[in-house]
């Protein structure tokens, strides 16, 4: 297949493209959900991201908090931004990082007005920005411009064998076309670190990563009561015929294909060094791990499932690809990529690649998601240690 | 044709159910995705779909390769053709 040179995004004002054009209504902590939420009820094409943290954080768990708020902000799916805060100084902090990109925002804080005062400035400010986003319009722009995140979840031995595979084909395709890409899930590359870590593109991205995995494995060594036989791989991993944590993990490793990653990226850190594989230090947990990668600026994300994961992201559009024939006939509503014709021989994996990236395309210009039509936007932040 | 076995790499010593199950003494069609090849082989036991089949016979203490790469050991001799899973392949992780 020839693959398209070019897709329909949004230029932004920083010179990144979105696949997506949202006004998003985002809230500082957790105490400010209300209003956040009263705001995008007000005004209609706007969207706010209710999450459940940002009060009494300290050290690495605050600059987290603060990095995946910014890059929430700053994503370039995101047309503009209205920040709502309990108090000014964090609100304007946030402001100030996403002001960054030159977008339109605005904060707001609670203290002294209250929800129904803040809710009236703030809905008059969402009104001129929602507004002003609907008549910005797509344009053509190089394949380059797309940013693609990947995970996986319910996994199954179909996802190894087949939708993962599948994942890294596309990959091998798109990366020479110099597009971004992401992978992350630190704990369920258990097994498959060495090999993992020899796919660094440098020694120093390699023993970045081994760094990273360590760090992982040193915390689960300390806090484990037993060793973790029965929780990687799961009961139902094991039902559905997978055996060890290593045959867990290198079905996971299928979803990079052949490509080496430039760099290790911090949760929610956005990639600076151009083109190509990163990786980036996840949780395993599907909505955890998309809102970072969302949070670090990419702009489509791709998720290969086996019994039929169900995530999708506020911002960033989550495509589901499955090869489980089970999965598609009980739960097709959310599978946008349908790929188990591998499984009987009817598809090989260049062809299942091929449609994938059409499928990728679509999204791109603009069709709307499975996850997206079914109202999916779950925003869930990523806490590092207990509150001060 | 139908495929009833999907193993990954040349290297790999297990093959995986792609079909409802297998029962025992079948002739089973194996595909390696690797190269697009084919083989075959007769099972031992009744396999279930996703779950794996030896494809030679395998001692206590061997490694069993999947994708080409090594994820776990033998702790029960198994037999060419006979089912691979937790009964007798352990992590070497933990």
């Amino acid at each position: 297949m020839e693959i398209p040179k070019s897709f329909l995004g949004y230029k932004r004002e920083n010179s990144r493209v979105g696949t997506r054009n949202h006004v998003i209504i985002l809230p500082v902590d957790d105490i400010s959900n209300a209003c956040a939420e009263a705001v995008a009820n007000n005004i209609k094409g706007t969207i706010a991201l209710p999450h459940s943290y940002g009060r009494l954080q300290f050290g690495a768990d605050l600059d987290l908090h603060f990095r995946t708020i910014i890059g929430t902000g700053c994503n370039p799916n995101v047309a503009a931004v209205i920040v709502i805060g309990i108090e000014p100084k964090w609100t304007k902090k946030i402001v100030d990082g996403i002001a960054k990109t030159g977008k339109p925002v605005e904060g707001f804080h609670i203290e002294r007005t209250g929800d129904i005062g803040t809710t009236m400035k703030a809905s008059k400010k969402a009104q001129e920005f929602v507004m002003w986003a609907s008549e910005k319009q797509r344009e053509e722009c190089p394949l380059s411009d797309l940013w693609i995140s990947v995970k996986c979840g319910e996994s199954d031995t179909t996802s190894g064998l087949a939708s993962n595979p599948t994942v890294g084909n596309l990959m091998d395709k798109l990366e020479p076309l110099g597009v971004h890409l992401c992978f992350g899930e630190t704990s369920e590359l258990t097994g498959a670190e060495q090999v993992c870590a020899a796919r660094g593109a440098t020694k120093e991205a390699s023993e970045k990563f081994m760094k990273t995995w360590s760090s992982y494995n040193d915390f689960i060594l300390k806090e484990a009561t037993n060793d973790l036989s029965e929780s990687q791989p799961t009961a139902g991993n094991i039902a559905g015929g997978l055996t060890t944590i290593e045959e867990k993990a290198f079905g996971n490793f299928q979803k990079i294909g052949n490509c080496k990653f430039i760099d290790v990226l911090e949760p929610a850190e956005e990639p600076t060094k151009g083109k190509g594989l990163y990786f980036m230090d996840t949780s395993s947990a599907a909505a955890e791990c998309v809102t970072l990668q969302a949070a670090a600026g990419f702009n489509i994300h791709l998720f290969p499932t086996g019994q039929g994961n169900i995530v999708g992201n506020p911002i960033e559009p989550v495509i589901k690809l499955t090869a489980n024939p089970l999965t598609v006939k009980g739960m097709g509503e959310h599978i946008d990529c349908d790929v188990s014709k591998i499984l009987s021989r009817e598809m090989n994996l260049s062809e299942a690649g091929d449609e994938l990236i059409k499928t990728t395309l679509r999204v791109a210009n603009g069709r709307l998601t499975c996850a997206e039509a079914l109202g999916h936007k779950e925003f869930v932040m990523t806490k590092l240690y207990r509150s001060a | 044709m139908t495929t009833d076995i999907i193993i990954h790499d040349k290297k790999d010593n297990v093959g995986v159910v792609v079909i409802e199950k297998i029962t025992p003494k079948q002739d089973c069609a194996c595909w390696i995705m690797e190269d697009d090849s084919s083989t075959n082989i007769q099972s031992v036991d009744e396999i279930p779909l996703g779950h794996k089949i030896a494809m030679v016979d395998l001692n206590e203490g061997d490694t069993i390769l999947k994708y080409g790469h090594d994820i776990g050991k033998v702790v029960k001799s198994i037999k060419k053709g006979e089912h691979v899973h937790v009964h007798n392949v352990k992590t070497k992780k933990w």
